[in-house]
């Protein structure tokens, strides 16, 4: 009788034959245990209840990278009617309170598909540590933090630029920015591999191969989608020293297959002294991190001449 | 009693920052004050510190000796995290600066903690002294060596070993008093056959350690309160001084707020204050008056010698732990310097009060 009642009156929304199915061919929703069901909290911590079929990644692929208005199997249709808050990762808000979730396009059935995530909470309580052990002061320099959508692109000095420059962004944009990481450095161990899929919700690069059909930017436009701003390291790898290397041309194929993208220089300072290429124990030095005002690719701006820019735009943090 | 006088002052503390708090709200209010706003600026940043501070302090005294302990090391941690990140280092320095970071720094507070007085005030000066650079030699860059070698241990001594001896304030306390019968018969007799003698007969004497009337224990806490009050004192003082109109001042390239009027006048009255907040002490209001003159000079002395560390590097503060507030370096310099000449002096005094 229970199940019934749940069944027509709390999943109202979801696919209800979807239920008795724990993994969904296309990587929709893993539907709840109707058990789960029962228990009140399954309607407020539901970005941990529901998970993600990870596996099925491929059959996304070959998805357009900013369709986003394909009506079909929305993974909003699976949220439980009352339910606002976090759900993979996107704010949903599917009735009683506030409107923010609604406005949001869903994204499409080929959108990415992420392993669970840890809750906010212990997301925020996470980057308040990175923050206190990095004592990190941060500087906005003729910009200000916004959710929207951007490329933050840095010097690269040492491993923990990335979660550095993650932790002290504010929670709500820090909640929808994503940075790009190297698998082979990230998926190393335990902790690390916990904090790039789990935390900070890495896009994890395989940088010993790049195919001609999955480039990396291909694949950084597709996991944002709509919503997700990115961090990037565009001189490729840890530069030595104090000096910033030559950009590479991944920012610019990224500024130019989604123009409408901020392009944020970040100057990160100190990481090079706290963490020196070949120490693995930190050196607890303070670092400052500096935002810069944003740049756009310019209509019929030619390659260098953009990445000369962006340059540019990073090293005069450096000196201001 | 000792925990009477402690609260008392605990209280006095508050009232006074109450005040302060107060004062620096009405003086915002008014539209056309004689006070300059920038000034008002500072002043109401450096009450919100010290509400910080002795709010985290109060109740670190209140919690315990370890407690206090532990905050003044994280204190002094971040203090020299600051210093250091402002001083030039090479990636030859890594292993060092992990030995100052993870080791020195620490052990310093654990022996403070254990009350151990012969290593803990010589295991900076001395022993990291030597082992500084040994490690930056083995790294083979030999470039500025002295000068990158001096200038970590100076970020040890100052920040870790000199601040250290706030909470070591709280171990002292009046010598026992059959070691006082003791010292002083060995000053009357030098003699070492003598001192032979006495040492079996002390200790064979049951009857020293119940020994009521002459057993008196410190106010350590009180101490440490007095000390911290006086500090912060006597910068607030020499700085409201140093406003005066006729301005001589003593390094313009320096420090431009720091006048030979500012020196003078605020150290007057932070020693009237020392001897009005004598009751903390065991000290009589004379000797109470003499200790605040030597925490003002000292004080004066820190402050001085860290800005001049900071136009060497260019910078205006030490850190921004709190925007706008500078680091926790540019609100410690003068416990620093003060911290260890109270300890002493209080220690080489304590017998005779």
């Amino acid at each position: 009788m229970l199940r019934i009642f749940f069944r027509v009156f709390v999943m109202k929304k979801g696919n209800h034959e979807n239920t008795k199915v724990r993994k969904h061919e296309n990587g929709v929703l893993r539907p709840l245990p109707t058990v789960y069901c029962l228990l009140p909290t399954a309607y407020f911590v539901p970005a941990k209840t529901y998970i993600f079929d990870g596996k099925n990644q491929s059959t996304a692929q070959n998805r357009p990278a900013v369709a986003n208005n394909s009506t079909s199997g929305g993974v909003a249709s699976g949220v439980p009617f009352f339910y606002s808050g976090r759900y993979d990762g996107i704010l949903v808000n599917s009735g009683r309170k506030g409107t923010g979730g609604k406005q949001r396009s869903p994204p499409t059935r080929g959108a990415p598909l992420r392993p669970r995530m840890e809750t906010t909470l212990t997301i925020n309580v996470l980057a308040l540590i990175a923050r206190l052990l990095s004592g990190a002061s941060v500087r906005w320099i003729d910009s200000q933090p916004d959710p929207c959508q951007r490329v933050y692109f840095a010097n690269h000095t040492s491993h923990l630029d990335a979660l550095v420059l993650w932790s002290v962004l504010p929670a709500e944009v820090r909640a929808r920015t994503r940075p790009v990481a190297a698998k082979d450095y990230w998926t190393a161990g335990w902790l690390r591999n916990y904090g790039a899929t789990k935390v900070f919700n890495a896009i994890l690069i395989d940088r010993t191969e790049v195919k001609v059909h999955q480039s990396p930017v291909d694949l950084m436009i597709r996991e944002i989608g709509n919503r997700d701003s990115l961090i990037v390291f565009p001189e490729g790898g840890r530069g030595l020293g104090n000096e910033v290397g030559e950009f590479k041309s991944g920012l610019y194929y990224l500024c130019k297959k989604r123009p409408d993208l901020e392009a944020i220089p970040v100057y990160i300072e100190n990481m090079n002294r706290i963490l020196p290429r070949g120490s693995v124990l930190p050196v607890p030095l303070l670092t400052c991190i500096t935002f810069g005002p944003p740049i756009w690719l310019e209509a019929g701006e030619i390659k260098t001449d953009f990445l000369t820019r962006a340059r540019q735009a990073v090293l005069k943090l450096k000196e201001g | 009693m000792s925990d009477l006088s402690t609260l008392i002052l605990i209280a006095g503390i508050l009232v006074l920052l109450g005040s302060a708090t107060i004062a620096v709200r009405i003086l915002r209010r008014q539209t056309d004050s004689v006070i300059n706003p920038a000034i008002l600026e500072t002043f109401r940043r450096r009450v919100y510190a010290w509400w910080i501070l002795f709010s985290a302090l109060a109740a670190a005294l209140l919690l315990g000796k370890w407690v206090t302990i532990i905050l003044f090391g994280l204190i002094a941690f971040w203090a020299l995290r600051e210093f250091i990140t402002l001083t030039p280092t090479r990636p030859g320095d890594v292993p060092t600066l992990h030995l100052v970071f993870y080791v020195f720094a620490p052990l310093q507070f654990i022996l403070v903690g254990l009350e151990n007085y012969d290593l803990y005030s010589i295991v900076i000066p001395v022993y990291a002294f030597l082992i500084i650079p040994a490690p930056i030699a083995m790294s083979g860059d030999y470039k500025r060596f002295l000068e990158r070698t001096a200038k970590i241990q100076c970020a040890l001594l100052i920040c870790v070993y000199c601040l250290s001896y706030a909470p070591a304030l709280l171990t002292l306390d009046f010598p026992a008093p059959n070691a006082d019968a003791q010292t002083a018969s060995l000053q009357a007799a030098t003699d070492t056959a003598v001192k032979a003698s006495i040492e079996p007969a002390t200790l064979a004497n049951p009857a020293n350690p119940a020994d009521p009337p002459s057993a008196r224990s410190l106010n350590t806490t009180g101490l440490l309160l007095f000390f911290i009050l006086i500090v912060q004192l006597s910068d607030v003082l020499q700085y409201a001084w140093g406003q005066l109109p006729s301005r001589h001042v003593i390094a313009p390239t320096v420090s431009p707020s720091r006048t030979w009027e500012g020196l003078v006048g605020g150290t007057i009255s932070v020693s009237l204050a020392g001897a009005a907040f004598c009751w903390a002490t065991p000290f009589p209001p004379w000797l109470a008056a003499l200790m605040s003159t030597a925490i003002a000079l000292m004080g004066f002395a820190g402050g001085l010698t860290m800005s001049a560390i900071k136009r060497d590097r260019g910078v205006k503060d030490y850190g921004t732990l709190v925007e706008g507030h500078g680091g926790v370096l540019d609100r410690i310099d003068s416990i620093c310097f003060a911290a260890p000449v109270f300890f002493h002096l209080t220690r080489c005094l304590l017998p005779y009060l």
